[in-house]
């Protein structure tokens, strides 16, 4: 069946959609930065796929290595670094809701444009 | 090069990160502020030796750990990545000296060495995305100056600035990881993050759909990041809110910065691999740079916010850096190129003389700088420069790039004459809204008694700088034309 041998890139867009979805549509902040982390999610996602290898394990040196069928470790090391940024910036976008929670009393996008506009 | 001058790629990275790292612990007043100044002076002098080292089209090519490329993490500097360091450093430098009183007015001094450490992060970011040789370094680095940038806007007294931040951090966000699904999908075909090793191997893909996709991702994602119209929503406010200091920063370079992923990937990764690149890449991006120029130009003729006008200016002066990049050619890139950096040198100056202007007025509406002319005479000239270098009248900076922009529309024809005419409108309508700034500046009368404050002279020098910066380059354009010349020839040359 091609549908679920390319079952992991049918969940990567899937869930990139809905991620991007939430992120457009919803009004509240917070679930705007759940749908932005789903969108990041997404993506690691997409690079575990590619660096998986059919059979293979995990790449540490042991005593069968000349034999052994390893997966591609560098995706995994470039998620890694990717998941920091996730966090990072998750952290930042939820520190900065505080601010706005405590300057405006509302973390709805439209009553904070109502209040800017007054 | 030998001793310290070998690793002085790397260090143009190293220093302000690791500056950064220690301003926090500075907080006896003014130290902090003094550490980031030195450390983004260092990373200028840097640029200025890596520029010297690159002139005349040469490579230079830097191994991190002695791991050779492409296993290694290679940096790289050439000719358009040395003009961009000198527009970075040199705008983070002249806007750390002359942003200095503004900020003082506008934070306070137990704050600011967390200020100046994020300052620096973000140059380091920034400096770290031009001379990063691989796909996801750039990506690493681009995160790291966002991040940055998000909290030098966020950091003002300006409570709006805060939503606005929140959209620039959602739409950065979305555009780095646009940017990251390219990546992904060229690494699937060719295994290779290495720039110069992924553009001979993209020619070896047979199947050519999935680069496809993924240089539509890419130059979407940077799109955004670089706010070509119509992806610029979240510029305006996060400009106008910003602490003055750090909108003359971002200005005159965080956008700039996005542009130079863009043309570096579509030039040099892209355009002599997939077939038809040069014609979709037109056909998609003129009409986005014509719509930015003339819409950005016309919300900038009714704007009552100074800041705000200036930042939608912005907005139109990206889209003749994109107009230049898509006539796909030696003098439209040149023209691109050169305005990347004239440009910076117009908005820096003004942003930097805003700043000093919001010192002796109530706030940066049009009415409540009336008559600020005559409270602050000297910075007002400076403005008029920078202002006139932004229109592009004969013997500013701004007049080389669109003489290039212009020269390099008259190779296509009908079609260039249409676009020479947008052009001249376009400058038309900037000779308007910098009128109604300088006629309100200069012949208003203030209606309540304003405060009055003089220009500190730190802030003096750094305006004038950039205002005599302004002459010398429209008179003797050598430097920035020679560089972008060369540049353009290092993208183009595959081509050929």
């Amino acid at each position: 069946m091609a549908v679920f041998e390319l079952f992991n890139y049918w969940v990567f867009a899937i869930l990139l959609m809905i991620g991007f979805y939430a992120v457009i549509a919803k009004p509240n902040l917070i679930k705007k930065l759940i749908g932005l982390s789903l969108f990041q999610s997404a993506v690691f996602l997409l690079y575990i796929s590619m660096g998986r290898v059919e059979g293979g394990t995990a790449p540490i040196f042991s005593d069968n290595a000349e034999t052994a069928l390893f997966s591609n470790p560098l995706p995994q090391v470039l998620i890694l670094t990717a998941i920091v940024v996730g966090i990072s910036t998750l952290a930042l976008g939820l520190g900065i809701v505080v601010r706005i929670r405590e300057e405006y009393g509302s973390i709805e996008e439209n009553e904070i444009a109502e209040i800017d506009r007054r | 090069m030998n001793g310290i001058n070998a690793h002085l790629p790397a260090l143009q990275v190293v220093v302000p990160m690791l500056t950064a790292a220690f301003v926090v612990l500075l907080q006896p007043r003014g130290l902090a502020w003094a550490a980031a100044t030195a450390a983004s002076l260092m990373s200028f002098l840097i640029a200025v030796q890596l520029t010297l080292a690159v002139a005349g089209g040469a490579t230079l090519t830097y191994a991190m750990g002695s791991w050779p490329a492409p296993y290694g993490i290679a940096l790289e500097i050439d000719s358009f990545s040395a003009l961009l360091l000198l527009v970075i450093t040199g705008a983070s430098t002249l806007a750390l000296i002359g942003g200095k009183a503004s900020l003082e007015s506008q934070m306070q001094s137990d704050r600011q060495p967390y200020y100046f450490s994020a300052w620096l992060l973000a140059l380091a970011g920034l400096c770290g995305i031009v001379v990063a040789g691989d796909a996801f370094n750039i990506f690493v680095f681009m995160e790291i100056s966002s991040l940055a940038s998000y909290i030098l806007i966020a950091g003002g007294p300006d409570k709006r600035a805060l939503p606005a931040v929140f959209k620039y951090l959602i739409m950065g966000t979305i555009g780095a990881t646009f940017y990251l699904i390219g990546v992904g999908l060229i690494y699937m075909m060719t295994g290779t993050l290495n720039l110069h090793d992924m553009e001979v191997l993209i020619a070896n893909v047979s199947d050519q759909r999935p680069i496809l996709a993924a240089a539509g991702f890419i130059t979407v994602g940077l799109a955004l990041k670089a706010a070509v119209f119509p992806l610029h929503v979240w510029l305006p406010n996060a400009y106008t809110y910003a602490p003055h200091m750090a909108t003359a920063f971002l200005a005159a370079c965080a956008t700039k910065v996005s542009l130079y992923v863009l043309l570096r990937f579509d030039f040099f990764v892209f355009q002599g691999n997939l077939d038809g690149h040069a014609f979709q890449f037109t056909a998609y991006l003129m009409p986005l740079a014509i719509l930015g120029i003339v819409i950005g130009s016309a919300v900038a003729l009714f704007e009552q916010n100074v800041k705000r006008l200036f930042a939608f200016s912005s907005v139109a002066q990206i889209g003749y850096i994109m107009l230049g990049a898509s006539f796909v050619s030696i003098l439209g890139l040149t023209a691109g190129i050169v305005h990347i950096f004239n440009h910076a040198l117009a908005k820096g100056g003004i942003f930097l003389a805003l700043g000093a202007f919001a010192l002796s007025a109530k706030s940066l509406r049009i009415d409540d700088i009336a008559g600020v002319a005559k409270r602050m005479p000297w910075t007002f000239a400076a403005f008029v420069i920078a202002g006139l270098s932004l229109i592009g009248i004969p013997g500013t900076a701004g007049f080389i790039s669109k003489w290039y922009l212009i020269n390099a529309a008259l190779e296509h024809g009908s079609l260039g004459i249409a676009l020479i005419v947008v052009i001249l409108l376009s400058s038309l309508m900037a000779v308007v809204y910098v009128w109604r700034v300088v006629e309100a500046a200069a012949f208003g009368e203030p209606a309540t008694a304003a405060p009055i404050a003089k220009i500190q002279p730190a802030a003096f020098i750094a305006l004038w700088t950039v205002a005599i910066l302004n002459i010398v380059f429209g008179l003797a354009p050598d430097l920035p034309v020679s560089l972008a010349t060369d540049a353009s020839n290092i993208l183009l040359g595959h081509l050929r």
